[in-house]
């Protein structure tokens, strides 16, 4: 519907891509109709999206909705066998993946799978489109999964259905409002929900969609500039790489910039207020299970804080805004009971847009609708919403969102070792980067170095800790959870001693 | 009868169709060119005359929402009829967007 809206219109716009050889709306139509019949007469159960983001990812999307089959992206950087769990979820599925990629062995897919490579499919859908029916899709069905890891290492499956993307588009977007000049450029990876939330609205606002394969800094202004970029979306990380890259950072088409999914470190988004004083910033809160954005830091308010002396008014620079007027957020403490503004508690989400229903496992909405995001935070007494950090022990890196559990299991796994933990230490230019401690089995020696090698061949690199200690023991409570608040306290004391 | 949000509806007049983005628990009566809509299909089956005076159609894209904002739809397909609820017809509400956030 979203999708039709758009083609009847602005049909001719380019809205995925170049100017020069980017998808119309139109064509963005007949290629998603195409690849739904494509998708029927495979009999796919779901389209798996395992490829870098590029202007094939909203047809694809498309595609899958107009089939009604979910669409599932998955993290192409995932290893044979981590790619192979998940894909067992979906039997049967259509899977579209880079030819060029490191991507996966072939062990990775199941006998049922349908296996496509991106180019080939969109050539494909786009010549079925031409006889294709064009309507199709929507309602209580199941338009997407996303994978996400908690603080267990098994990813789980959120299921956003067609009415929670529906509702989050259209309480946050006016359709057709952009300019026939606009462009977004979309710099976080396709199997992340803003990438998912990123295609509709930008589509629904009429605004041109680009995407950065490959994320530098200096790569980012030069497309920034070349493209004339009007919006963009950036995770913090990025724009610490932005802010310090060794390029010419004038970025004049640049009017609008987002950012969120991780603790924005003040002097980045400072850095870049000073840099860029005629962009709008926007800082967005949200979570996979909320159909992406809940809260909002809007451009007034940015910059409202860095002239303000009132202390209240400085502040909400770190905060996330608002909520958005069609979501509801509520702190309660471990009970369940609200507590007043100011009172840090655990932070609970309703609204529409708000799924909170896991593939295979079903909803986890409490009776009346309401949703635990397991984040911590409080809200001020105008509604600003500050996040404490995760209720769970997930570190987020550069955005990325990593359960200790995983890593540490593989540490454990290793001669030698007789205890380990993995924190995630503050970092200006990550957020948060991975540390560890080790402890030795008795009569045994540990190389740190040697520890990150085997780590790195058993995951991958941003799963790697940047640095490993050799403790004699890991601080823990009587009943023996690990005191991961001590620690960090610990590293930290480390890290500065070894700078001092 | 009664709207829910999500609810996709069509005129049986013209080919206009909305989405409820809002709505409460009344019983109410939203009309197209004068005649009740109805379930998306149905339209198809008979178009009818509209009945009454009936405006300058409706524009896509466009919400639209009566005096006190309790009801309000998303026109998916523009037409050359008016929506009304309950005899009144509704207005076309102002954009109020927020910043772009993704």
């Amino acid at each position: 519907m979203l999708l039709d809206m758009a083609a009847d219109g602005f049909g001719e716009r380019v809205v995925s891509g170049t100017r020069a050889d980017g998808l119309t709306a139109a064509g963005l139509r007949e290629a998603a109709a195409g690849g739904a019949a494509l998708l029927r007469a495979q009999r796919a159960s779901a389209l798996v999206y395992l490829d870098v983001n590029g202007p094939v990812f909203p047809a694809a999307l498309f595609a899958a909705a107009k089939a009604g089959v979910p669409f599932v992206p998955i993290n192409y950087r995932l290893s044979a066998e981590q790619q192979s769990r998940l894909l067992a979820n979906h039997p049967g599925a259509t899977i579209l993946t880079g030819s060029q990629r490191e991507a996966v062995s072939h062990a990775a897919y199941g006998p049922t799978h349908t296996v496509l490579s991106t180019q080939d499919w969109i050539t494909r859908a786009s010549a079925a489109g031409r006889s294709a029916p064009l309507d199709g899709d929507e309602g209580r069905d199941p338009a997407v999964i996303i994978y996400t890891s908690g603080t267990t290492s098994e990813p789980k499956g959120v299921l956003l259905r067609h009415d929670n993307l529906v509702s989050y588009v259209l309480g946050t977007v006016e359709f057709g409002g952009a300019d026939p000049e606009d462009a977004s450029l979309v710099s976080v990876p396709p199997y992340h929900i803003a990438a998912v939330a990123n295609a509709i609205t930008n589509l629904f606002a009429g605004r041109r969609c680009i995407v950065l394969e490959q994320f530098s800094g200096a790569q980012w202004v030069e497309l920034v500039r070349s493209e004339e970029v009007t919006h963009a979306l950036v995770v913090p990380t990025m724009l610490a790489r932005i802010v310090t890259a060794d390029a010419d950072l004038s970025v004049p088409s640049l009017r609008s910039l987002a950012y969120g999914g991780a603790p924005m470190p003040a002097k980045v988004i400072e850095a870049a207020l000073g840099a860029w004083p005629h962009v709008d910033f926007v800082n967005a809160y949200g979570l996979t299970e909320t159909s992406s954005t809940i809260a909002v830091l809007g451009p007034q308010e940015h910059r409202a804080a860095v002239t303000s002396d009132d202390p209240a008014v400085r502040a909400r620079l770190g905060s996330v805004g608002a909520a958005i007027p069609t979501v509801q957020i509520e702190i309660r403490d471990v009970d369940g009971v609200a507590v007043p503004s100011g009172v840090v508690g655990r932070i609970w989400v309703r609204g529409e847009q708000v799924s909170g229903e896991y593939a295979g496992s079903g909803s986890v909405l409490d009776g009346d609708g309401w949703f635990d995001t397991r984040d911590e935070g409080y809200l001020d007494e105008d509604g600003y919403l500050f996040i404490g950090g995760r209720t769970d022990d997930t570190i987020i890196r550069g955005g990325e969102n990593i359960a200790p559990a995983e890593i540490e299991e593989v540490i454990l796994s290793l001669d030698g070792v007789d205890d380990a933990v993995v924190v995630g230490v503050p970092d200006d230019e990550w957020g948060q980067r991975l540390e560890a401690a080790v402890v030795a089995a008795r009569g045994a020696t540990l190389d740190p170095e040697s520890i990150r090698e085997l780590v790195r061949a058993r995951l991958r690199g941003s799963k790697t800790p940047d640095r490993i200690l050799v403790w004699d023991e890991l601080p823990r409570t009587e009943t023996g959870k690990i005191v991961r608040r001590r620690v960090l306290e610990r590293m930290v004391q480390d890290s500065s001693a070894a700078t001092a | 009868m009664k709207l829910k949000p999500g609810q996709a509806l069509v005129s049986v007049t013209d080919t206009t169709a909305v989405l409820v983005v809002k709505a409460d628990d009344r019983d109410v009566a939203l009309t197209c060119g004068g005649r009740e809509m109805a379930p998306p299909g149905a339209g198809d089956v008979q178009r009818q005359p509209p009945v009454g005076a009936n405006g300058n159609g409706t524009l896509l894209g466009k919400r639209y929402t009566d005096a006190d904002g309790t009801v309000e739809v998303l026109c998916t397909k523009a037409g050359d009829g008016e929506l009304a609820l309950d005899g009144v017809p509704l207005v076309v509400k102002a954009a109020t967007p927020l910043p772009a956030s993704d």
